[in-house]
């Protein structure tokens, strides 16, 4: 249930924002989710669902759409650039599941599979975020 | 848009103080510090935590002898319980393998951390810095509005200078600094007392070398009875710890 950790930073920076642009109500929260962090979607909307139940009543009627964005991954080294749903079959379970925690470990736990450096970025794809926010004032 | 630094006020919440152990210069004994003091202050009988945020070389582990054990998850991440302290750190995740990180990977991970990890109502949280002045020490400022530092050199010039710049920056913005605790002292000298008088931090006090220390590395009973540890305790009163 590390997810309902996630679910509840996207429902707080959302009322934040809200806030800071005086929504009386806010109608809909696109939010993005990077396949490097596999999330579990059910458990993630489930929080979401349960969160918003508790919260402020600005959410009561809010539109929720969840984007999966695919992670791409860059050798700063050698310039290859790799999809992470290609080196997942390589990870044993323990580091897969490091990674949906820590998505940085993902430098720990692979390498380019070009030139063998651990030196790459992320370059899409990471973790939750929010895409946009829709609301009234 | 970034998604997680708000939840991370409501994270700390229930922490009453958070006392950042950190130093400008490395092998000074900064984890050895955060990691005894975390002892001391759980075995006193006060709800501890403690974050090793040393992301390249993460030590409090070793000290602590931390073994087998992982996070449970209850709405986040809930640090298991050693020596009675909550303890969290990037280990749980890298295996001990070699941890490669740039400095945005860094906040990102410091920002993971913060953000899922469900402390329990605390008294204390210690935190175990990097040396220097980088990307977590800017991150715990940013961060954790409400850490106090405590600052670890050892009696030599060389750590000093270094660890005057972090004296000066912390003073420059105004965050509170507990003191300066010197380490490792070898001979009666007052170099590392007058210094940090003209910058105008307190001085707490000095712990003496202890050669048995290092027998009692990875076994917490062990190094609660250490003469390190009896030194540290002294120096915890001058400050009401």
């Amino acid at each position: 249930m590390h997810e309902w950790a996630l679910a509840e930073s996207i429902l707080s920076t959302t009322l934040e924002e809200a806030e800071k642009e005086k929504l009386k109500t806010i109608d809909e929260i696109k939010i993005g989710i990077g396949e490097l962090q596999q999330i579990e979607r059910d458990i993630f909307e489930f929080a979401l669902e349960e969160i918003i139940k508790s919260k402020d009543n600005k959410l009561k009627n809010v539109k929720i759409s969840i984007e999966t964005e695919k992670s791409t991954l860059k050798c700063k080294s050698c310039e290859h650039t790799w999809k992470f749903s290609d080196m997942k079959k390589k990870l044993n379970e323990d580091e897969s599941e490091a990674i949906h925690f820590i998505p940085e470990v993902a430098f720990v736990h692979t390498r380019c599979p070009k030139c063998g450096s651990p030196d790459f970025e992320i370059t899409t794809g990471r973790g939750v975020s929010i895409i946009s926010i829709k609301g009234k004032r | 848009m970034e998604a997680r630094v708000s939840i991370i006020k409501k994270r700390l919440r229930s922490i009453k103080r958070i006392i950042s152990v950190a130093s400008g210069k490395g092998g000074v004994g900064k984890s050895l510090v955060a990691s005894t003091l975390a002892l001391n202050l759980a075995e006193k009988g006060h709800k501890v935590g403690l974050l090793d945020l040393d992301l390249y070389g993460p030590s409090s582990h070793i000290i602590l002898g931390v073994k087998d054990v992982f996070p449970g998850e209850k709405k986040g991440i809930v640090p298991p319980k050693i020596h009675g302290i909550e303890f969290m750190s990037i280990i749980y995740f890298t295996e001990d393998k070699p941890s490669a990180f740039r400095g945005i990977d860094i906040t990102n991970i410091i920002i993971e951390l913060l953000a899922i990890t469900q402390w329990g109502p605390l008294d204390y949280l210690i935190i175990d810095m990097p040396p220097g002045i980088g990307d977590e020490t800017l991150d715990v400022i940013r961060f954790i509005k409400k850490s106090e530092f405590l600052v670890v050199t050892t009696p030599s010039k060389v750590a000093i200078s270094a660890i005057c710049k972090l004296l000066k920056i912390l003073r420059e913005l105004k965050i509170p600094v507990i003191g300066l605790l010197e380490n490792m002292k070898m001979a009666e000298s007052s170099i590392i007392e007058d210094t940090v008088a003209e910058i105008g931090v307190p001085f707490i006090g000095s712990i003496f070398f202890d050669k048995n220390l290092e027998d009692a590395i990875g076994i917490g009973d062990l190094l609660l009875k250490t003469k390190f540890m009896e030194e540290l305790d002294d120096n915890l009163k001058k400050i009401n710890l």
